[in-house]
């Protein structure tokens, strides 16, 4: 990408210029340089993102793109005979969902507690500490793909080295099938998941304790307020914008959650993601149409959600100095 | 009056000690398991006693692990140089520059960010094959530019923006082009900038599996977290642990290197992506 030939200079002495003159010309600048990004984003992300949702309106399959036909709401709902089709009306369409906002609250939750705690130890001055936020930062490091078959080697039913530490400790009596077993199948994600995104949630709110100032923990140290209330009192405020921006960017990646699922419950239906169950019905079943459809309401449920919860956390994101 | 401070001290540092293990006995556990051969492999051990590196041997000779390797790190590199380039461009516009449109420019930047990759994944398809793209590694660079671009954007502008205004103004009244204000002036006082968003966007490319599962075909255009994915052997109880684990070990230990070196700086540019604004 070379950068725009009409950016070259032009040496003009700039006082001979009025100083509307000069604004115009920056701005004409500015949108020079930004037409490239503009051009590359509306290729990668607007155009893909209108045809996916003009496939969810057509009976396109993958080998037949360039056939696809409209055919209005069907992949929707539609009715035929007494029952109801389409994407609405699929239950394992909607247990995708309840699964994946399922494992999003709980896993995000769980997430922000624990990264609250590591952040508050790392907050400390002791030896060594660069170290240890060092090796925090090593799960988040690690591709999910490839902590997914390192949790899958350390579960695994037989020769899992977490049934061994389990089983000598006594506090099993026979070994479990972690990813097997409908019961605990979420359960096991979650926990990979905690496992790998908590050193990011921990890192971001030690950023955010080590903005807070001294004075005011000092104040309170020498009139004899107890720790915990100025935990609540002054600092759980103070950090709460910080918290509440974490805390969206996690939500919206676990709800888009695809890698870790795929590779260490490949077939648990208790673990379909909205992302398996539209890639599923996309490539494997080459229902572009009906996956393209599920796409496109994942796509509004976040965005609805992004929405609420920007609304009543009056979460400031990104707002321009 | 001196034993409460030793005790609460004492549960400070378990504290920690148990915070490292938590993150680090994963990667250790696979590392151990990656120089197991034979019946070793399964049985539990705690710490290492065999140091085979035939797992390291096979993984090559079995696939073409390296060419995935040599993949992987093509898509990374092209897409990080593409994405400093494009973004540092914009990001002197979006922070040096008034201009009507800004903060909703800015916002849509942002938005993009925030939507799942998985919502756009038929029109990429259709639109990768339709430039000849798919099954090759061009076509991941341009689909990754997707998720790595409004990072860059955003994070560079952020930087930018706390660039003094005297920089500028001498130059402009001095007549120099806006092209090199930005060249001269701006990217050199970027450089440790550039280096975190770079590193950033590295690790989201060098990491990515979605597209790189759906938008190439053959082992040999694959790239390594598809490669691992996709090891197995004759069935559900076969899968070759040794193997798996010696690639997850190899994919892994170049970012937590990186990591470790520029963990300050990285700090630095996540809260800046996330936590600025």
């Amino acid at each position: 990408m070379t950068p725009h030939p009409g950016a070259a200079p032009q040496r003009q002495p700039a006082s001979r210029q009025s100083p509307s003159e000069l604004t115009r010309r920056r701005t004409h600048t500015a949108w020079l340089f930004l037409a490239p990004l503009l051009a590359v984003m509306l290729s990668v992300a607007v155009w893909p993102l209108l045809r996916s949702i003009w496939f969810s309106f057509t009976d396109a399959e993958l080998s037949l793109l360039g056939e696809a036909g409209f055919i209005g709401l069907e992949n929707y709902l539609v009715r035929d005979g007494d029952a109801w089709y389409g994407i609405l009306a699929d239950p394992q369409w909607w247990a995708a969902v309840w699964n994946t906002v399922h494992f999003a609250v709980v896993s995000v939750s769980i997430e922000t507690l624990l990264g609250l705690g590591v952040a508050l130890v790392l907050n400390k001055t002791f030896r060594a500490r660069g170290l240890v936020r060092a090796a925090v930062l090593i799960p988040w490091a690690i591709p999910t793909v490839v902590s997914a078959q390192i949790w899958g080697w350390m579960l695994h039913d037989q020769y899992g080295i977490l049934n061994d530490l389990l089983l000598r400790l006594g506090l099993i009596d026979q070994a479990i099938a972690w990813t097997a077993d409908p019961d605990r199948v979420m359960t096991v994600v979650i926990l990979v998941d905690v496992w790998k995104t908590t050193p990011f949630m921990a890192l971001l709110i030690l950023a955010a304790l080590q903005l807070l100032p001294r004075d005011c923990y000092e104040a309170a140290r020498v009139d004899g307020i107890h720790p915990l209330r100025v935990f609540t009192r002054v600092t759980l405020p103070l950090i709460r914008p910080a918290l509440m921006v974490a805390v969206i960017f996690r939500l919206l990646d676990a709800l888009r959650m695809f890698d870790l699922v795929y590779v260490l419950t490949p077939n648990a239906e208790d673990t379909t993601m909205m992302s398996t169950f539209a890639r599923q019905q996309l490539v494997d079943f080459q229902q572009v149409g009906y996956g393209s459809a599920a796409t496109t309401m994942m796509f509004c449920l976040i965005a609805l959600l992004t929405m609420v919860y920007i609304t009543l956390g009056r979460v400031r994101l990104g707002a321009t100095p | 009056m001196s034993r409460a401070p030793t005790v609460s001290a004492l549960g400070f540092h378990l504290a920690v000690l148990a915070i490292v293990l938590y993150a680090v006995f994963p990667f250790y556990y696979a590392v151990i398991t990656s120089l197991k051969t034979g019946s070793a492999l399964f049985r539990v051990d705690y710490f290492p006693f065999s140091w085979d590196l035939h797992n390291y041997v096979t993984l090559f000779q079995q696939q073409p692990f390296g060419r995935n390797i040599l993949n992987s790190v093509t898509v990374a590199v092209l897409v990080v140089v593409v994405s400093l380039l494009l973004s540092a461009l914009a990001a002197y516009s979006l922070s040096r520059v008034a201009f009507r449109g800004r903060g909703l420019l800015l916002g849509t930047i942002l938005t993009v960010s925030m939507f799942p990759q998985v919502a756009v994944l038929s029109g990429m398809f259709e639109l990768i094959r339709a430039l000849g793209l798919y099954n090759n590694l061009l076509g991941l660079v341009f689909a990754y530019l997707i998720f790595t671009l409004p990072f860059t954007v955003w994070v560079l502008t952020t930087f930018m923006r706390e660039l003094p205004k005297e920089l500028e103004e001498a130059a402009i009244l001095d007549g120099v082009s806006p092209w090199t204000i930005v060249t001269r002036i701006f990217l050199p006082l970027l450089w440790p900038a550039m280096v975190t968003t770079g590193l950033l966007a590295f690790i989201q490319a060098w990491n990515e599996f979605l597209f790189a599962l759906t938008f190439t075909l053959t082992d040999d255009q694959r790239t390594v977290p598809v490669a691992i994915a996709l090891i197995s052997g004759g069935s559900r109880y076969e899968l070759p642990w040794g193997n798996i684990m010696a690639a997850s070990v190899l994919v892994t230990v170049p970012v937590v290197v990186l990591v470790l070196i520029f963990q300050r700086r990285i700090i630095a540019g996540l809260t800046a992506g996330a936590l600025k604004g």
